[in-house]
């Protein structure tokens, strides 16, 4: 078992998302970084699907009250393990009364704004509607339905204490990023030929930056302003993560894992679900740009995140099994 | 690639004004260019049941004169699926809805409907006008979504029609009653908004204890009564 006992705001019990319930309003919720939720999982053996807690803001202290099993994937945090310093994906054992320490993450020269911490069969809390994620605005899944504070307590499905032969592991994730910009794959989406000329022009080579008010419901951008000339109202339509709408201030924003079911303002794209996981991973201030593909461009991303996802888990599967061979 | 994919046109279109986009790589929407009246949408609502059971879909919801399809993969071509709209829409199939009906005690103004004023001056009316016209009929509704157990609400008078607000309020409480262009309907959980809210209730239209969790569906009506109005 772990206890909270600091944390910042905004940590949440997440799984790869709540499905089916769509048609009665109710958004997928689930991790932001699925590709870092995965690996956590992965590198203790779990099932991908299996709760992690989502932490997007640090600093956050943890007490481990026994001998337990943990990984932790994602951005760059200065964590530590008592005095020990962990690198960015790593799985291992805590002993019983140690300490885990999560120090600037999201800021300055730090990678990334998100990091996963997973437990051996992931964090138990109750599954709601078949999934284990929190919805924030509903107040239901995860724990309690809500955001983590001081004094709780998440316990691992898997209650058996870890062998002494637990290997630690770490492996290395594709780069966050190539320099200080981060570049995802989008679709033109239904409003795009009804911008502006030079909007968009300005929206698929200009860049946009993560403003601070961005979280788990979408990333509003600055930039070059996108406008329009249409003005008639939309009818409300279904919308999903990934979705780029511009209201009428010519701001875009993204909607993300948290996002509305329907919504009405115009639409000049969507975000490729493959590379959902980067924008997680961006932090206010940082430059985002969208390359634009067709549906071929899209199926042949899924494909390959899909490949790249069985080699890297194969590698992490190899991983453990030669370590568990040295122990 | 960038090439053939700048000359691509990002919609689909035909003559009989059916269009499909994208808005997710797995996602997406078919519109019609249609009235927007109950007739029209119970044709939605027909479609829409039927694309739920068509190949490569795993959900299918409807909107206001829309259908949005979430896909298992991501899709190569969508001329299948155009094809499919475009013959259940020409086909003309309805599906009828003998729905509950729904009444909500509401307060208009006060700090529950601080957009009051400014949609009866925006629309050339009275505040006592704009509460008598808003109050009058039973609303059907068409669609569930934005957020969970959420009614997308037909039948507002168009002298109540409004633009959207153009920065949306980061917070507005469960229960508030807004609208926005020809739309009106009751927030189910606090959240951000985009439409003038100009009324309140008390009203649980989403549990996720019980079964099905949404409170309404596309079909059923609400009736708004005028509990109190505040300046």
């Amino acid at each position: 078992m772990i206890e909270v006992q600091f944390i910042a705001p905004m940590a949440t019990v997440q799984d790869l998302g709540r499905d089916g319930y769509w048609a009665q309003g109710l958004g997928r919720a689930g991790a932001m970084d699925a590709l870092a939720h995965r690996v956590a999982n992965c590198l203790l053996g779990n099932d991908e699907g299996a709760a992690t807690l989502e932490i997007q803001m640090t600093p956050a202290t943890f007490k481990f009250t026994e001998r337990t099993a943990f990984a932790l994937v994602g951005a760059s945090c200065s964590a530590k393990l008592g005095e020990r310093s962990l690198p960015r994906v790593w799985a291992g054992v805590a002993e019983a009364e140690a300490t885990l320490t999560l120090g600037t993450m999201g800021t300055g020269d730090a990678n990334g704004a998100r990091t996963y911490l997973a437990l051996k069969g992931g964090i138990d809390v109750p599954e709601v509607l078949g999934s284990r994620s929190t919805q924030l605005r509903e107040a239901f899944g995860g724990f309690e339905g809500r955001m983590l504070k001081a004094g709780d307590q998440l316990r691992p499905r898997d209650r058996a204490a870890p062998p002494s032969s637990t290997p630690e592991i770490s492996v290395s994730l594709p780069p966050l990023w190539d320099g200080a910009e981060i570049t995802v794959r989008a679709l033109p989406s239904a409003e795009h030929d009804s911008f502006d000329a030079d909007a968009r022009a300005a929206f698929w080579s200009e860049g946009y930056t993560v403003s601070a008010m961005s979280n788990r419901q979408g990333f509003r951008l600055d930039g070059p302003e996108l406008s329009r000339s249409a003005t008639a109202e939309l009818r409300s339509h279904g919308i999903y993560p990934g979705i780029v709408q511009v209201p009428g201030n010519g701001q875009p924003i993204i909607q993300l894992a948290d996002c509305a079911t329907m919504g009405g303002y115009p639409k000049i794209a969507a975000v490729i679900e493959q590379d959902l996981w980067r924008i997680a991973q961006a932090k206010a201030g940082q430059l985002i740009r969208f390359q634009r593909v067709n549906l071929d461009g899209a199926a042949d991303a899924a494909a390959q995140a899909q490949a790249e996802w069985s080699a890297l888990s194969r590698d992490i599967e190899a991983t453990i099994e030669q370590q568990k061979g040295w122990a | 690639m960038a090439d053939t994919a700048m000359m691509e046109k990002a919609v689909i279109e035909t003559r009989s004004y059916t269009r499909l986009s994208m808005i997710g790589s797995r996602a997406v929407l078919m519109e019609v260019d249609c009235p927007f009246d109950l007739a029209h949408q119970q044709r939605i609502w027909a479609i829409t049941e039927a694309a739920a059971q068509w190949d490569g879909v795993a959900e299918a919801i409807s909107g206001m004169t829309n259908v949005t399809l979430l896909l298992d993969q991501p899709p190569r071509d969508l001329t299948q699926f155009h094809r499919q709209f475009e013959a259940l829409w020409v086909s003309g199939i309805r599906k009828e809805v003998e729905g509950r009906l729904l009444e909500i005690d509401m307060t208009y103004g006060g700090a529950g409907g601080p957009h009051l004023a400014e949609v009866a001056q925006m629309a050339g009316l009275s505040i006592a006008e704009v509460i008598e016209i808003h109050s009058a009929p039973d609303y059907m509704v068409y669609a569930v979504g934005s957020h969970a157990g959420y009614c997308y609400l037909g039948g507002l008078d168009p002298r109540l029609e409004t633009p959207r607000r153009k920065v949306p309020l980061p917070r507005l409480p469960a229960g508030s009653l807004s609208v926005a262009g020809l739309q009106t309907g009751i927030s189910a959980s606090a959240g951000p908004s985009g439409w003038n809210t100009i009324a309140s209730a008390e009203v649980a239209f989403f549990d996720p204890f019980r079964t099905p969790p949404a409170l309404l569906k596309c079909g059923d009506r609400i009736r708004f009564n005028v509990a109190e109005v505040l300046a």
